[in-house]
């Protein structure tokens, strides 16, 4: 075990210690020196990342065993024998990798911050948050029990909502983040929940048999995953109940349908924030959650089916709004969702017998981090230089901007799946998943949504980048600062290429990858649905074609309700408003003032009434209080005569 | 019957003495009354001690002995307490103890 093993606490801890410093000493004094410390502590716990990734498969290379260690474990409270709350480093490779995908993009992303929040006077403000997230997000990552992944999925959730609001002048931002925080914390109750059954039940489980077990905790995954585990939960009953119940809390911070209605009002936030927690890192948390417990959705069977079915729809259903759309960064969000889809429903049609479907998803979850993360850093760049979001006040950027263009093309190149940029093979890895464990629905949706991907993502590309300048500012607009250019480069460099690393060397549920369910026919049937959208975008959206007003006017109520994101915010509006609030919030309320404070009241008065009627027994005249000394002074004499008698 | 009071009338006399004084202090409206009364129990107290000495033990001195300690504190408490007495009327114009509630909470 070398160094880094030993010291692999370090990685999420410099984030820590650098938030400490950045908030408290170096921010106040400098917002110039707060960025670049932020960044430098992240490109630090970066470096070690890669080296703990390097050094772990060095040790155990791909095709041998690859155990999970825990590398770093301290016990935090006890409770009895084997219900503690621990804190620790776990080290396997879906550890691994995404602590590798979380330093490396935050690392850049911090390093665009400096340029992107230059004339920010809130900078300093900006970067400890980044930090506190960095931290939080690999404190979650590297969890080797449930409850710390609870605790740091918590704080990734204040995280989250404190960049949301980070301009919080705008009413707009503060509603966002309060929107953010309580979508996902209503998703938590039900993750908590999920937690309790099965600490509760792994508890009884330990201590009457064991397992055959020893050393491990309850809520441990290592201990949650094990087969005999599962079946002595299946045995209760419970397993499919707290499956699906710590899904929907994946399901909030992944922002599955209908959950998802968080994220792309989030968009508030800045740009950089937008790329790194609410498209790469933080809301694949769930994504992460599912595929930790794989062992036991798969065990359910039912819990995961529900995963597939809830991804798929997602998929398809963010994808068509996605169409619709006309802010860009918005566009982009109802592709994080929609791409957030493909993982969910990767990991939902996998079993435990062909577990190709987890490759494919945490494959993709690391190739879309990239690509991702790219698209949005570019659309900040553009956004910085035209001084809004809308794409139709944009245009013709392709000639002033020809960095940026350059490396949002290959980012929409790969989303969309043009071999052989990355993300042609994590989304064909998925297909074949989807293929080869029958679930042909999903399949077709899968392949379908590709299609669609691809013309939305051009829509965009080609109403920004191509044609003319719609206004003033994108005539004027020029490329953005070096600071900013640089993150491009690399991340265009990783989406271009990462999907030539072979995932399923070293990720994998189980010994096997899996089979790879179809043949050549998969690849080549996604890359022309996605040639055929990207045809399709060209045809509208490249000149000034006409053609996508007759399609909008032909769709008439349709396009009017998918652009409306199909009414679900207002949905929400209703039964929030309209029925939750009235009739059960303000009876609530009532109670709340009348019964429980008007108990509370009561109480205090009757102590006050008593208070009252007691000090009128003070005088304050000594001979008073003599009379009573006396009086009692004979009671207390009677008394002992009388009972010592 | 002897002429001679017995060790049971002293202790009548003492008791008659100090029940006196604890009337005096609960009920003397005059700050005056009061000291006096305090010097009532306070004499009580030492017959007891002559009392119990000359019937228990007359071949020591103990009891003899604390009622001189009880006169010496009578006095200086005397001394002490119309000091105090002389402070209270020169800003009080008073010494009627029914109006000294400071005490009161």
């Amino acid at each position: 075990m070398g160094f880094v093993f030993e010291h692999s606490w370090l990685i999420p801890a410099l984030p820590f210690f650098s938030f400490l410093i950045v908030g408290l000493i170096v921010s106040p004094l400098s917002r110039r020196a707060a960025g670049v410390v932020a960044t430098l502590s992240i490109f630090a716990s970066a470096v070690l990342a890669c080296w703990l990734c390097w050094e772990y498969f060095h040790l155990y290379p791909p095709g041998s065993h690859q155990p999970t260690f825990v590398a770093w474990n301290f016990e935090w409270l006890r409770y009895y024998q084997f219900l503690s709350v621990n804190a620790g480093v776990l080290v396997d490779p879906p550890a691994i990798l995404l602590m590798v995908i979380v330093t490396v993009v935050s690392a850049f992303i911090h390093l665009y911050s400096i340029g992107y929040m230059a004339d920010d006077d809130g900078s300093g403000r900006y970067f400890t948050y980044l930090n506190l997230f960095t931290f939080s997000m690999l404190g979650l990552v590297v969890a080797p029990n449930i409850l710390q992944m609870y605790i740091f999925w918590e704080l990734v959730g204040i995280s989250s909502f404190l960049l949301i609001g980070f301009y919080y002048k705008k009413r707009s931002a503060v509603a966002a983040s309060k929107k953010a925080f309580i979508v996902t914390r209503f998703a938590d109750v039900f993750f908590l929940i999920g937690i309790l059954l099965l600490g509760y039940h792994g508890f009884q489980i330990l201590s009457e048999s064991g397992a055959g077990q020893t050393g491990v905790q309850a809520f441990d995954f290592l201990f949650l995953n094990h087969p005999a585990t599962l079946s002595a939960l299946a045995d209760r009953g419970i397993l499919t109940a707290a499956c699906i119940l710590i899904f929907i809390g994946a399901a909030g911070k992944s922002a599955m349908f209908p959950l998802h209605i968080w994220l792309p009002d989030a968009m508030e936030g800045p740009t950089p924030v937008s790329a790194l927690i609410h498209a790469a890192t933080m809301v694949v948390a769930g994504i992460y959650l599912v595929a930790r417990l794989f062992a036991a959705f798969a065990a359910s069977g039912t819990a995961l089916l529900v995963a597939a079915y809830v991804g798929a729809f997602t998929c398809l259903f963010a994808a068509v709004i996605a169409c619709t759309q006309n802010d860009i960064k918005r566009v982009l969000a109802f592709s994080t969702l929609s791409q957030l889809g493909y993982m969910m429903f990767a990991l939902g049609v996998s079993t435990m017998d062909n577990p190709l479907g987890y490759t494919a998803s945490l494959f993709h979850l690391f190739t879309h981090a990239f690509f991702k993360a790219l698209l949005f850093l570019g659309a900040g760049a553009v956004i910085h230089a035209v001084h809004t979001n809308e794409i139709w006040s944009m245009g013709g950027l392709a000639k002033r901007m020809p960095i940026t263009h350059i490396t949002f093309l290959i980012a929409t190149l790969a989303i969309v799946g043009v071999p052989p940029l990355s993300g042609f093979f994590s989304k064909d890895l998925i297909l074949a998943a989807a293929l080869g464990n029958n679930h042909p629905t999903i399949f077709a949706v899968g392949l379908l949504v590709a299609g669609i991907t691809a013309f939305y993502m051009f829509r965009i590309y080609f109403v920004t980048f191509w044609g003319k300048a719609r206004s003033e500012a994108s005539k004027s607009a020029h490329e953005a600062p070096l600071v900013m250019l640089v993150p491009l480069i690399v991340l265009a460099v990783f989406a271009a290429v990462s999907g030539f690393v072979p995932m399923g060397d070293f990720v994998r549920a189980g010994e096997e990858v899996g089979e790879h369910g179809g043949s050549i026919l998969i690849p080549i049937l996604a890359a022309a649905f996605g040639l055929i959208g990207i045809t399709v975008a060209w045809l509208f959206y490249s000149g000034e074609s006409p053609l996508s007003q007759l399609v909008v006017n032909r769709l008439g109520k349709a396009y009017t309700i998918i652009s409306s994101k199909f009414y679900i915010d207002e949905i929400y509006l209703f039964v929030t408003q309209r029925i939750i609030f009235p009739y059960i919030g303000a009876p609530i309320a009532w109670f709340d003032r009348h019964v429980v404070d008007g108990a509370v009241n009561l109480t205090a008065n009757l102590t006050r009434l008593g208070g009252v009627v007691l000090s009128l027994l003070q005088t304050g005249q000594a001979q008073t209080y003599g009379v009573w000394l006396v009086n009692g002074a004979i009671v207390l004499a009677l008394c002992i005569w009388l009972f010592t008698k | 019957m002897s002429l001679f009071p017995g060790f049971m009338h002293w202790l009548v006399l003492s008791t008659i003495l100090f029940s006196i004084g604890i009337y005096g202090v609960l009920c003397r409206k005059s700050a005056l009354g009061v000291l006096i009364a305090i010097e009532l129990m306070l004499n009580s107290a030492a017959i007891n001690f002559i009392v119990f000495n000359r019937f228990i033990s007359p071949a020591t001195l103990d009891g003899a002995l604390m009622v001189i300690f009880i006169i010496a504190v009578a006095a200086a408490e005397a001394v002490v307490a119309m000091a105090i007495f002389v402070a209270i009327f020169r800003s009080r114009k008073t010494v009627d103890v029914n109006k000294f509630n400071t005490m009161r909470g």
